[in-house]
């Protein structure tokens, strides 16, 4: 009994405490994410078609966030969480914009991604805050005012030269070759001890690491890293039996892109570096 | 003899990390970076002030003592030499967070002066200026975040073991931080005196 108390007192003060804590950063599912049940369903979709015909045009990616709040942080350090988390806009040219609306604040703040902040600046933003969204904001009308605000930064962003956009493809990762990354070493330990023993251990060793040396030249392309690896595997198949062989204790990010959307939408990896502007009304 | 090979093999693996000095690297670099960032920052923001003074000395000549001290601040601000090489030095480091400091107090003193001329605030210019600012201290402050999380993972590298062991071969040492006390100063917002003001309006 005093336990069952107990564990529902510790229960009960864990959620006190998360009342405490930051907004989260809600899952990109789409270029217009609503958390307030403010826009109309056929809002939702005109304003993604918008959004999707921009990114055809230019390659910049434009996102919507409406969030009730984002106390206890202010909207700036909301919307930088927000824009570092999605990385909406192209790799490298950073080309991504963020409207941000704190409905019950009564705050929103457009954050812009380095590579817009030449036609976006923050004096340009303002203006788009003040004179054109929290007028309508004002009198209620969030729809029109979201996205009279859209298509005056769209308006914005198409008088900025930015590279082309690429044409649709899925993006390989990169091919560098880790020789650190444990699960190499865990895969040269197996195909070192299989050679080892069906070949004896000089011949095992040295077929290990011409086996691994060729690999590393064929994927890496460099002569040094496959004769660096070459050698290593060479070593470790040589003298693997006696040391404890533990498997690569790091866990190695294999974090995969955003969920999954009815649009398919997913940031491009865009910086952001906490310019744009905030307004209210 | 196998005891010997087994060690040598050890020393093999371990040598796979190379004891934590291309990490201690990469981390470095991450530091100079993000510092170059904050100092990019912080000489956009001094650069906004001689416009800023200009357009509310049109609007408030008499706040003479106010233009004066934001102008005093930004030349004390001028004359540190703000390099890369001030995160290896913490006296330096500290001198010029405080003089950071100084310009920041002297601005909001200034900011809540032209609370009393409406004039100046409705001014298109004024207000263009006002929203650079807002933009170029939202830029600082996130300049200052990413610096203070890439000083944390090089101080914590540094520390950690094996990884000091090579830092201490090599000479690196922990990177100054900005510190809490200065903050708490700078954070104290300038009392707002809502009685009638003493000086004259703006015609």
């Amino acid at each position: 009994m005093n336990a069952a108390r107990a564990s529902l007192v510790a229960l009960l003060l864990c959620w006190a405490f998360a009342a405490l804590a930051d907004v989260a950063v809600p899952p990109l599912s789409g270029r217009v994410v609503d958390q307030t049940a403010t826009l109309s369903s056929g809002d939702v979709a005109s304003l993604t078609q918008t959004l999707k015909a921009l990114e055809a045009r230019k390659g910049s990616q434009v996102a919507v966030l409406i969030v009730p709040t984002t106390a206890p942080e202010t909207i700036e350090q909301y919307s930088i969480r927000v824009a570092e988390a999605w990385m909406i806009g192209r790799k490298k040219i950073d080309d991504g914009a963020l409207l941000v609306v704190a409905k019950n604040d009564r705050k929103l703040r457009i954050e812009v991604g380095y590579g817009l902040e030449g036609a976006l600046n923050d004096v340009t933003a303002k203006r788009i805050i003040d004179e054109i969204i929290t007028p309508k904001f004002r009198n209620g009308d969030f729809a029109s005012g979201i996205s009279a605000g859209v298509d005056r930064i769209i308006g914005v962003i198409d008088g900025e030269p930015l590279p082309a956009p690429a044409p649709r493809q899925s993006s390989g990762s990169s091919h560098d070759f880790d020789p650190f990354n444990p699960f190499v070493l865990f895969a040269i330990f197996v195909v070192g001890a299989i050679l080892r023993t069906t070949l004896g251990r000089l011949i095992g060793s040295v077929a290990t690491g011409g086996v691994v040396g060729a690999l590393a030249w064929f994927i890496a392309g460099s002569l040094a890293a496959s004769l660096i690896i070459g050698v290593i595997a060479f070593i470790f198949t040589m003298f693997g039996d006696s040391i404890a062989s533990s498997s690569g204790g790091g866990s190695g990010n294999w974090s995969g892109s955003g969920g999954s959307s009815d649009s398919g939408f997913s940031g491009g990896g865009g910086g952001f570096g906490g310019g744009g502007s905030s307004g209210s009304w | 003899m196998r005891r010997f090979w087994t060690v040598l093999a050890a020393l093999a693996t371990l040598s796979l990390t190379n004891c934590g000095y291309n990490v201690i690297q990469t981390n470095d670099e991450q530091v100079k970076s993000s510092w170059s960032e904050v100092l990019n920052q912080y000489q956009r923001r001094a650069d906004l002030v001689p416009n800023l003074v200009n357009s509310v000395k049109g609007f408030a000549q008499q706040e003479k003592d106010v233009l004066l001290g934001v102008t005093n601040a930004r030349a004390k601000v001028g004359s540190i030499q703000a390099t890369p090489e001030l995160i290896n030095d913490p006296g330096a480091f500290a001198k010029f967070q405080a003089a950071q400091g100084e310009l920041t107090s002297a601005l909001s003193k200034l900011l809540v002066v032209t609370e009393n001329y409406p004039q100046l605030k409705s001014d298109a210019l004024f207000r263009d200026l006002m929203a650079q600012l807002e933009g170029t201290e939202n830029r600082i402050t996130v300049a200052r975040n990413r610096y203070i999380k890439s000083v944390q993972d090089y101080n914590v590298t540094i520390r950690s073991f094996p990884s000091n062991l090579t830092a201490m071969a090599f000479g690196y040492k922990e990177k100054a931080n900005f510190t809490v006390e200065n903050e708490k100063e700078i954070s104290t917002a300038p009392k707002v005196d809502f009685n009638p003001a003493p000086a004259a309006p703006a015609k």
